[in-house]
């Protein structure tokens, strides 16, 4: 480790370190501000100048899950009394759970849209990073002919706003049946995110040196088992990186989902903001939708962060 | 028992022909070592041999029967590369067992011979470490254990020791040697480095411009080059090789390396024996160690002034001037105390060899 030493290399650190806080504290408050309306009770979550000492309620996320309706009357002292906690806090609210004929709760949308989410992003990004990591290794170690041409055909499919052909989409889609189904928009995703995944896949394999392969072809490999032996491993940190913005784009888009999807398949980004509440908006309640919204992305990247750093492996070949 | 066998072989990169005509016999148990500047077509021979690059023309056998369409992983052929290419993922042992898992060799059988290789190469100590924190040696000698550990046919080595430094690479050669004794395996070796050729080999493959030049054992490439481009590529220093004047001086023959120069005296004979190709374009050539040297006039001795003089420490590498050209002679250590002395010096004629300047065919002459 080199040593700060001179005066004016301790003030830049210092500017520096400052910088990254504020810097940090910008990126930050939208996530604070998100995190803490989720748990603030109704009243409070529209305050001006906003609150921030509040004790910190679970009623968002309770009726974030649970279908609700506008209560014409007050329930009596002995129903609310009879009723468990987690309903409570929905009269309080103003509202009541919605049950079936058979007294049964009714779940809002937002377990399934939250599910169809992880079905669809993990599946497309599976879908992405697996197909482009076969196509940048075809373009790394073979000659294609047409090589160029063909790496700039798969980049110009990015080039157009996908939004522009949404409505074709729309239509193709209705022909084929695929409108709110999961492989429509799985199929979807993978496309967006197919060329991109090629390229960058390309470029972390165009940086394994082929002499890996080659060893293990003498040394009694086929090409396909030397692909899975030694060129996956080498190429995890590409994989990772590539399946994180992959895995990004596909949970946060909005445009297709809302236009291709409207029950069945739909993805939370769209439902979030239909469910604005039986009245007014309820702040909070959108508040936890976005908040849980937020987590498998987060947990994603942070169980793959040592990958996202590079140069963990490398050194072992001399050149 | 491994023979290897090219035949006819022949490989374009687009329109540039690499390999040309290639032929060569390779017993069992050989030393082969590939010789040639970079960009020879040693490299290609080498991978074509393993199967990593495919041929245009021609056969390789490998025990007489022939491989050329064989997928590498199918010719029972271990290589080390010069990167060594171990695998960054896996540990020395992995590594070494690596090869050994393509043929399902069962867990206990690769265990017994994975430790039996690194006990050869004295890494045991080693095998629970990464690649990444071996020395460039160390690095070597996995890399020799994975291509050892499957008892292959044939072991191919591509510059195997030019990334390490000096030092090691003299240890290494040695190593090599060494192992080569105890295992026997038929080997096939590419360098540009001429010593490297020259101790390890049992033959030398010379190649220039994907034309083999000469094959041969270390003494006869370097005694009896077949031509100019091996006569100037193996030795160091450089053989000498200029022009040649023969001039016939009422019994005496002389030959001239230069129009001012006085001639160096030849036997007789060497008129006979140049058959008439001394009229026409002829180099003669001689190494450092074939200019005889002394300090008094002798007959025969030609008196040359000193213009450069290198101390090696075992002994000097000194310029003398003749005519408007220079010859290199390696004289004992100290002989000749400073630049513009004058020395006594001819060419030993036993040590001499005649080319033709057209085809740079060496013409076969020996005195």
């Amino acid at each position: 480790m080199a040593a700060v030493k001179t005066r004016s290399e301790v003030a830049l650190n210092r500017t520096a370190i400052v910088a990254v806080l504020v810097v940090t504290i910008i990126f930050l408050a939208p996530i604070y501000w998100i995190a803490s309306t989720a748990f603030k009770p109704r009243h409070l979550a529209t305050t001006i100048p906003p609150t921030v000492m509040f004790e910190p309620e679970i009623g968002p996320f309770v009726k974030l899950f649970l279908r609700r309706s506008q209560l014409r009357e007050q329930p009596t002292q002995e129903e609310y009394e009879a009723a468990p906690w987690w309903e409570r806090l929905v009269f309080d609210g103003g509202e009541k759970v919605v049950r079936d004929g058979r007294g049964e709760v009714q779940l809002s949308g937002y377990p399934d849209r939250f599910a169809n989410s992880l079905i669809v992003a993990v599946v497309s990004t599976v879908l992405a990073v697996g197909m482009g990591t076969l196509t940048a290794y075809g373009f790394s170690r073979f000659k294609v002919a047409g090589e160029q041409d063909w790496l700039f055909f798969i980049l110009s499919t990015r080039m157009l706003p996908p939004v522009v052909v949404a409505i074709p989409m729309f239509l193709m889609y209705r022909v084929f049946g695929l409108n709110d189904t999961h492989i429509g928009l799985i199929i979807l995703y993978t496309a967006f995110n197919l060329s991109f995944s090629v390229w960058l896949m390309k470029g972390f394999i165009d940086e394994i040196p082929k002499e890996y392969e080659e060893a293990a072809l003498v040394d009694g490999y086929t090409r396909m088992q030397a692909f899975f032996k030694v060129v996956l491993p080498e190429a995890v940190t590409g994989i990772a990186a590539t399946a994180v913005f992959c895995f990004i784009i596909a949970w946060n888009e909005y445009a297709f989902a809302l236009i291709m999807t409207n029950r069945k398949a739909q993805t939370a980004p769209p439902f979030i903001p239909s469910q604005v509440g039986s009245g007014l908006p309820d702040w909070t309640v959108i508040a936890a939708g976005t908040f849980l919204f937020l987590l498998p992305v987060a947990i994603f990247t942070f169980l793959l962060r040592n990958h996202l750093l590079r140069g963990m492996s490398f050194g072992a070949i001399r050149k | 028992m491994t023979q290897i066998e090219l035949r006819g072989v022949q490989k374009w990169f687009g329109s540039n022909q690499v390999i040309k005509d290639m032929n060569l016999d390779i017993a069992d148990g050989e030393f082969i070592v590939m010789l040639g500047q970079s960009g020879c077509g040693k490299t290609t021979t080498l991978r074509a041999i393993a199967g990593l690059e495919t041929i245009d023309e021609g056969d390789i056998l490998i025990d007489g029967s022939a491989v050329q369409h064989l997928k590498c992983s199918d010719r029972d052929i271990a290589m080390v590369f010069q990167s060594f290419s171990l695998y960054p993922h896996m540990t020395v042992y992995q590594n070494i067992a690596f090869p050994l898992h393509a043929t399902r060799t069962s867990s206990a059988d690769a265990d017994k011979r994975v430790r039996e290789i690194a006990g050869v190469l004295r890494i045991t100590d080693l095998l629970e470490r990464r690649p990444s924190a071996l020395s460039g040696g160390d690095m070597q000698r996995v890399a020799i254990g994975r291509a050892l550990v499957r008892q292959p046919k044939a072991m191919l080595m591509d510059e195997p020791i030019g990334a390490l430094d000096t030092k090691l690479r003299e240890e290494m050669r040695a190593e090599i040697k060494r192992l080569h004794v105890r295992q026997g395996s038929t080997t096939i070796y590419v360098t540009h480095d001429q010593v490297e050729a020259m101790s390890l080999a049992d033959r030398i493959v010379i190649m220039h411009e994907g034309v083999l030049q000469q094959v041969g054992t270390p003494e006869e490439v370097y005694g009896h080059p077949e031509n100019l481009f091996v006569a100037q590529f193996v030795g160091s220093p450089v053989m000498n090789v200029a022009d040649a004047k023969v001039a016939d001086e009422g019994g005496k023959v002389r030959i001239h390396l230069d129009p001012a120069d006085p001639g160096f005296e030849f036997p007789r004979e060497l008129l006979s024996r140049l058959n008439g190709h001394a009229a026409g374009g002829l180099k003669v050539g001689v190494r450092p160690e074939g200019i005889l040297v002394s300090h008094e006039a002798k007959a025969g001795y030609v008196p040359l002034e000193a213009q450069i003089i290198e101390p090696l420490g075992s002994h000097d590498i000194v310029d003398l001037k003749v005519g408007t050209g220079m010859i290199r002679a390696r004289t004992p250590s100290g002989f000749v105390p400073k630049v513009g002395e004058k020395v006594h010096a001819r060419i030993d004629p036993a040590q001499a060899h005649f080319f033709d300047t057209g085809s740079g065919k060496s013409l076969g002459v020996r005195l």
